[in-house]
């Protein structure tokens, strides 16, 4: 489904601020595979995520997704292909366009848009519909403009916009490091769910260790621009914190993790 | 104020609804902040002028305004588009080199329209009087740009369009190419700028290289009145507001102009303007704080 094979990326190339990001990430994601990304900051998950969807461009290295190199297509042409929640919640949604709006937006994601009614052909009645399947009371407010929409139902919103063209990836960027704890469950469970009922294949990148081991059932974790540590199946399923720590340590050649942002941040 | 001048007043206003149309389109829809419209103006004039005196057919002479205009917004998008200029100065730049344009397509600084045929001309000698003939054939063209571009804003591509002005990072993630958006709101919105220019020349019997001197200003004061007296969320009414406001900023400034007492005269005109915009751009700012304490 996705192949990621040895790609590179540099920001700032021939600056003083030059800054290898991926250093030859090699990534092979079979059809319907959940996978969470952890790794400290900096060491390259969110740049993983901007190269599949088409944001960060790569040096070296290819992109297959669903057997077509897509390494040098723009991300307007991927959107067709693979979804995305961004961490920000601002950033996933137009603030000043309506609920209704928004969905029709993701409603044709990967397809022309034409000179026809955005909300025209029965979507309002499908759109309803979908939002309904959330439980957040907010199909009878499909007209309200998404900035009144807190940070968790927009976080949703999102979540559940990504479903609406029929993409089979889904890209997660942190997306519910931005809220509070009791909605960010809601939405990490919201995000299992949807996952699961359309088969998703998923990449979501968190901040948080108990989170990657709970979600998915592969995890890959990230250090300084290449996968250290790539576990699934039983292996993993007997992983516990501190236990992920250790092997990252040891993958690490042995040194102490002694930084707190790869627990914290 | 008399009737004349209550209706030429509206008369203008209404062409200049167009530019704030465009305006709204660049401004609003686009976030894109555009000073074409100086040079667009006076080139949609000066396009129509030219090809009536030679004995064009005025309507196609207005439709080589609009489309002239649109070519103008189209080198400005070009320059922030392709080659990374930001937005305000590409503008300016199309904007100056527009100046020496227009000068060029005349050959000289002004032209009269005063004996040939307008679009208004099979419309004179109906019985109507001619200073109420003009706004209404005017009023004609902009409902019907109105009802356009609401059509096309409420459409799937124009949803894209007003999503490539509020968040870009969105937009390409849901597959739309805001480039391409980009280019079309500025041709569009510089097209109208085009044709208000040629309805501009046919309506007042010439053309000036000059008369583009502030327009975007005159613009973005009539979406500003427009948006203080009738904020509205739906498309058609907001659209609306931009035609309401242009007039109403018309009907202010002949009235302040025409007031004797207050002692002004028609070269105070631009200081006028820039007054009424700075204040109705200043007033709403005040009155959120005052929310706030």
């Amino acid at each position: 489904m996705i192949a990621v094979e040895g790609i590179h990326v540099t920001f700032g190339r021939g600056t003083p601020l030059e800054k290898q990001a991926l250093r030859g990430v090699e990534l092979a994601i079979p059809e319907g595979q959940f996978v969470t990304v952890i790794g400290s900051n900096g060491a390259g998950k969110s740049t993983v995520l901007g190269a599949l969807a088409g944001d960060v461009p790569v040096e070296r290295g290819r992109i297959v997704i669903d057997g077509a190199d897509v390494t040098r297509w723009p991300a307007p042409k991927r959107a067709g292909l693979v979804a995305r929640v961004f961490q920000d919640p601002m950033a996933g949604s137009c603030a000043g366009l309506t609920i209704e709006e928004n969905m029709a937006l993701a409603a044709a994601r990967g397809r022309r848009r034409g000179l026809g009614p955005a909300l025209g052909f029965g979507r309002r009645a499908r759109f309803r519909e979908r939002i309904a399947e959330l439980g957040l009371g907010l199909e009878d407010r499909l007209q309200d403009r998404m900035g009144l929409l807190s940070g968790g139902q927009r976080q949703a919103v999102s979540l559940l916009m990504a479903t609406l063209a029929g993409s089979k990836i889904l890209l997660l960027d942190e997306h519910t490091a931005a809220l509070d704890p009791g909605t960010a469950g809601f939405v990490l469970e919201l995000t299992r769910r949807i996952v699961r009922e359309n088969r998703l294949t998923a990449l979501m990148v968190t901040h948080s260790m108990r989170q990657a081991l709970d979600f998915g059932e592969r995890t890959v974790m990230l250090h300084e621009g290449r996968v250290v540590l790539d576990v699934a199946g039983g292996e993993r399923s007997g992983l516990d914190v501190p236990d992920l720590l250790a092997l990252f340590a040891r993958r690490r050649g042995g040194e102490d993790v002694t930084d707190d942002s790869l627990l914290i941040g | 104020m008399t009737d004349i001048a209550l209706f030429g007043a509206v008369e203008i206003g209404l062409v200049y609804a167009l530019v704030a149309l465009g305006v709204y389109l660049s401004f609003r829809v686009l976030d894109f902040p555009d000073l074409t419209v100086d040079g667009s103006f006076p080139l949609g004039a000066v396009v129509a002028a030219t090809m009536i005196v030679s004995g064009g057919n005025p309507w196609l002479a207005s439709l080589a305004a609009a489309l002239a205009g649109a070519a103008a917004g189209l080198v400005t998008a070009t320059l922030n588009v392709r080659f990374r200029i930001l937005h305000l100065l590409a503008s300016i730049l199309t904007m100056i080199a527009l100046f020496s344009v227009n000068l060029r397509v005349m050959g000289r600084p002004n032209v009269a329209i005063l004996m040939q045929d307008t679009v208004l001309t099979p419309f004179y000698g109906l019985g109507v009087p001619d200073h109420i003939v003009r706004p209404l054939l005017v009023l004609a063209v902009v409902v019907l740009v109105v009802a356009l571009l609401a059509w096309l804003l409420s459409s799937e591509f124009g949803l894209a369009m007003r999503a490539s002005g509020i968040n870009p990072r969105m937009a390409r993630a849901q597959g739309v190419d805001t480039d391409r958006h980009i280019y079309t709101g500025m041709a569009l919105s510089n097209g109208l700028c085009g044709l208000a220019g040629a309805l501009f020349a046919q309506t007042n019997g010439f053309a000036d290289v000059t008369t583009g001197v502030g327009t975007i200003v005159v613009g973005l004061a009539a979406v500003i009145v427009g948006e203080t007296v009738l904020p509205a969320r739906r498309l058609v009414l907001a659209l609306a507001a931009c035609v309401v406001g242009s007039i109403l900023y018309r009907l202010a400034v002949q009235f302040a102009l025409s007031a004797d007492a207050i002692g002004l005269q028609a070269s105070d005109l631009n200081l006028v303007t820039a007054v009424l915009v700075a204040v109705a751009l200043i007033l709403p700012r005040l009155r959120l704080k005052g929310a706030v304490r």
